[in-house]
């Protein structure tokens, strides 16, 4: 499924020039999104909690009177925890589903570069990887002898928000 | 492309303005039967011609064919022809829900139910075709030829001519209105030879004329037998923006001289059906022909139509400057005491402004309760008719406004609750009589403000509640343990649980045994509240509560621990300290206080919403007692803070909706708070400590 959807993407954006991902640091991995559903990049500030929601829903901020919920990456990876430091950010993010655009922040260790990604230079990610987050690799990419995990936020979202289903692939 | 586009957009203003012109004739034909007087008449005439001639223009040919022996019916009515008797006029409503019914299913793109138009149809034929004696010098109807294409008895009056004279005086404006006279000519061309004669005394010099207008006027006239509709087609585009007269020329002329002595406010015409093409603009012929504008004038008062979502825009622009002014407030307090002052002045207008404009926001989403209320001389007369019962319906109140929103929400309610009044509230005449009381029973509809809500009042002097009824009916379906003694009020809202049905009779008017919970609930969906109250052989009052608004609330600030949750004021009922002695616990473990002679479940907050408190101990917090669905609660909480309106932001937009939490606010300090939901508050402990029982069984 991720495969198929990988290798659509890659024809489909083959005959435009690279694709621009924004990467960021996660337990020393560096993961990259699709840099046009970046809305900004903001500092670490208080949440109000929500009840009734898993752990790695932080809660909600005020960003200029929107309700935004704020979603820990490394908790949603199921990656151990550390505390918030000075360079820990708020990457805000656009997700659609259906015809719904969700507006949402994840907290990650750091923001890092902007990469310009040839889509013909991705590779699709490896099917052996057992873990619930591959369905959320769209790609991976190797740029300066690096491995960039590219990240397909819809799904990411969705699944984190809503309990979209994930792929029968994946749940067998 | 662009064209279909365009055209479905004015389709669909067309189907808008059929359904406010419906509206109008219905409202117009109820008082018909009181007031006889020409203006309503008029109004119901008006509203059928420009539905004909809308749906003729988008080629909705069985609307516009339907409605033409609708209008021929209300054009007889008018000029006096015809009285207006009471079978018309319940008829003429048939008509109205039947076209309503034809505009809704053309929209939808659907069949129309051609079996309810034809028999409709007939109902208005023989109408028609018993001719009042003033008529008689029109053609006899033949049936045969009334149900012909035009569906009117008119049609059949050209049976015998031999060919038309038809002038043909158009608006100045008619060119400028995209309407071009020789492609109408063009159109005549094939129907017969014709010969048309311009009049040009309306041609001013020279200097004075203006290219884009037309001053020429037509008298033509046509041979061949030609039926009326096929000319009406041809100049169906301009019917409202011209003069026309269509005289049988042959032997039916006569009767072209026998109609106009009825008529004479009407330019004259051969037959009733013909006068539609006389426009409104005719009687209020003005120098500047807007003829269009005209027509619909009468109702409107200034009011400009807007698309919801950019009110939306705008009430939430205003919501959030609302935050930014409260979060300047708060910042201000911590600054250089010299420009303090200023600052604080500055600071406070700036308030004073925000909320005017606030409030003048918000009044662009409010309207009068009158859309509700409306629709109820409609639905009672045709209630009253079906159930035998004389009713006399008080609307008080009508301007009252409130939220377009909560406006279409309640009307449903509205209904159910008017339909009970009339079958289970108010009894029949004889009835009414025996017990003493005048024959027609009262329904009054009242809305008025207070206090920040609205309130709106179903009163009935009918029969009221019966109350040992009720009891028995409850006790037996368990819903009230045999030994549990009510208060009146208290056994006239079992009314509102859910299965309750008192009546002996299940009708089609009321009586399943759904619906009054289901209004309780709609209304406490609403943040609003329902109580009725009754005396038996005087009446019922039910009153319902709602905010005036769903977008702002009048919050309860409250702290559990850290965590700050805004509770709606109207669901508050009082908050209390409670004293040791009067908390206990059931079954071990779920605590209930007394409050005077009630025992209430103690939720807590802390445990519900996982927050650390600063005690757990009830007697050491503050309790808040809710209500919703007609049930009460202790909500513990650390502390009150203070009480504030609040923008209310919806947590699904870029989340979802959680269970406990009504939505999310944005306070003062830019941090947002969630807002507590008290019925699913309510609901979710009463299912925990229902589970709960069920584990200890």
């Amino acid at each position: 499924m991720s495969t198929a959807k990988a290798a659509a993407s890659a024809d489909r954006s083959a005959t435009e020039t690279s694709e621009q991902y924004l990467t960021f640091m996660l337990a020393g991995e560096e993961y990259g999104v699709d840099i046009l559903r970046v809305q900004e990049i903001k500092g670490w500030d208080k949440v109000t909690r929500i009840p009734h929601t898993p752990g790695y829903v932080l809660g909600v901020i005020n960003l200029r009177g929107a309700v935004v919920p704020i979603l820990d990456l490394r908790r949603r990876f199921g990656l151990e925890t550390i505390d918030f430091g000075p360079t820990t950010v708020v990457i805000v993010l656009r997700a659609t589903s259906g015809r719904d655009e969700r507006t949402v922040g994840v907290v990650v260790d750091a923001v890092s570069e902007v990469y310009n990604v040839d889509p013909a230079d991705t590779k699709p990610p490896p099917d052996v990887c057992g873990g619930v987050d591959t369905v959320f690799v769209k790609a991976l990419a190797t740029i300066e002898e690096k491995m960039l995990i590219l990240l397909d936020i819809d799904r990411l979202i969705g699944s984190s928000i809503a309990d979209e289903l994930l792929p029968a692939v994946v749940a067998a | 492309m662009t064209i279909d586009l365009e055209m479905a957009e004015i389709a669909k203003v067309f189907f808008q303005e059929s359904r406010e012109g419906l509206d109008a004739m219905e409202s117009g034909l109820l008082t018909l039967g009181a007031t006889a007087d020409g203006e309503s008449i008029n109004t119901i005439f008006r509203a059928a011609h420009s539905i004909k001639g809308g749906s003729a223009t988008f080629g909705f040919a069985e609307v516009a064919t339907f409605t033409h022996g609708v209008e021929t019916l209300l054009d007889e009515m008018r000029n006096k022809v015809r009285p207006i008797t009471a079978e018309a006029v319940q008829t003429l409503l048939q008509a109205c829900d039947c076209l309503r019914e034809m505009i809704a299913a053309t929209e939808a793109e659907q069949p129309l139910d051609q079996g309810r138009i034809a028999s409709l149809n007939g109902d208005i034929t023989q109408i028609l075709g018993e001719r009042p004696t003033e008529a008689h010098a029109a053609a006899p109807v033949a049936p045969a030829a009334a149900a012909n294409s035009a569906g009117s008895a008119a049609a059949s009056a050209d049976g015998g001519t031999s060919g038309w004279r038809v002038i043909f005086e158009p608006v100045v404006d008619l060119l400028r209105l995209r309407n071009e006279p020789t492609r109408m000519f063009a159109e005549l061309g094939r129907l017969g030879d014709f010969t048309a004669h311009a009049d040009v005394s309306r041609l001013p010099a020279l200097d004075a004329l203006d290219p884009e207008s037309c001053y020429l006027s037509w008298n033509i006239e046509i041979a061949g037998e030609i039926p009326r509709p096929k000319l009406d087609e041809v100049f169906d585009w301009v019917d409202s923006h011209c003069r026309l007269e269509f005289t049988p020329t042959g032997r039916a002329a006569p009767a072209a001289g026998a109609q106009p002595v009825a008529q004479p406010s009407a330019a004259t015409a051969a037959t009733p059906a013909e006068s539609k093409a006389v426009p409104p603009a005719e009687a209020e012929r003005s120098p500047a022909p807007a003829v269009a504008a005209v027509q619909k004038s009468a109702g409107e008062s200034g009011s400009i139509r807007v698309a919801t979502e950019k009110v939306d825009d705008i009430i939430n622009l205003v919501g959030e400057l609302l935050i930014t002014q409260s979060m300047l407030s708060g910042f201000a307090d911590g600054i250089d005491p010299n420009d303090l002052d200023r600052l604080r002045q500055g600071l406070s207008q700036l308030a004073r402004n925000t909320r005017e404009l606030q409030e003048s926001v918000m009044q662009i989403r409010m309207l009068p309760i009158s859309f509700a209320f409306n629709r109820f001389p409609r639905i009672v007369h045709d209630l009253s008719r079906k159930l035998d019962k004389k009713v006399e319906l008080k609307l008080v109140g009508e301007n009252t406004e409130l939220d377009k929103t909560v406006l279409e929400k309640i009307s449903d309610p509205l209904v159910h609750l008017v339909r009970n009044a009339l079958d289970h509230g108010l009894e029949t005449p004889e009835r009414r009589l025996a017990a003493g009381k005048p024959e027609t029973g009262t329904l009054e509809l009242a809305a008025f403000h207070e206090g920040g809500n609205i309130i709106i009042e179903v009163r009935d002097d009918g029969g009221g509640l019966n109350k040992a009824k009720i009891l028995q009916k409850a006790r037996e379906r368990s819903l009230v343990a045999p030994d549990q003694e009510l208060t009146d009020e208290q056994i006239d809202n079992l009314i509102f649980m859910p299965g309750f049905s008192t009546a002996d009779q299940i009708s089609d008017v009321s009586g399943r045994g759904v619906g009054m919970d289901v209004v309780r609930r709609n209304i406490n969906d609403l943040g609003g509240h329902v109580q009725i109250s009754s005396k038996e052989g005087r009446g019922s009052t039910i009153r319902i509560r709602l905010p005036l608004t769903l977008a702002i609330l009048d919050g309860q600030l409250v702290r559990v621990g850290k965590e700050v949750y805004i509770i709606s004021l109207l669901a508050i009922v009082e908050t209390i300290q409670v004293a040791r002695e009067r908390v206990n616990t059931l079954a071990g473990r779920t605590e209930v206080f007394r409050l005077r002679d009630e025992y209430l479940p103690v939720v807590k907050l802390c445990d519900q919403f996982g927050v650390e408190p600063d005690s757990r101990s009830a007697e050491d917090g503050l309790l808040v007692v809710v209500e919703a669905d007609g049930k009460r609660a202790g909500v513990l909480v650390d502390d009150l803070l203070a009480q504030q309106q609040v923008v209310i932001k919806s947590l699904e937009s870029n989340f979802k909706s959680v269970s406990g939490i009504a939505g999310a606010t944005i306070l003062g300090d830019g941090t947002v708070a969630l807002i507590i939901d008290v019925p699913g508050l309510i609901r979710s402990v009463a299912a925990q400590s229902g589970a709960a029982a069920a584990h200890a069984a």
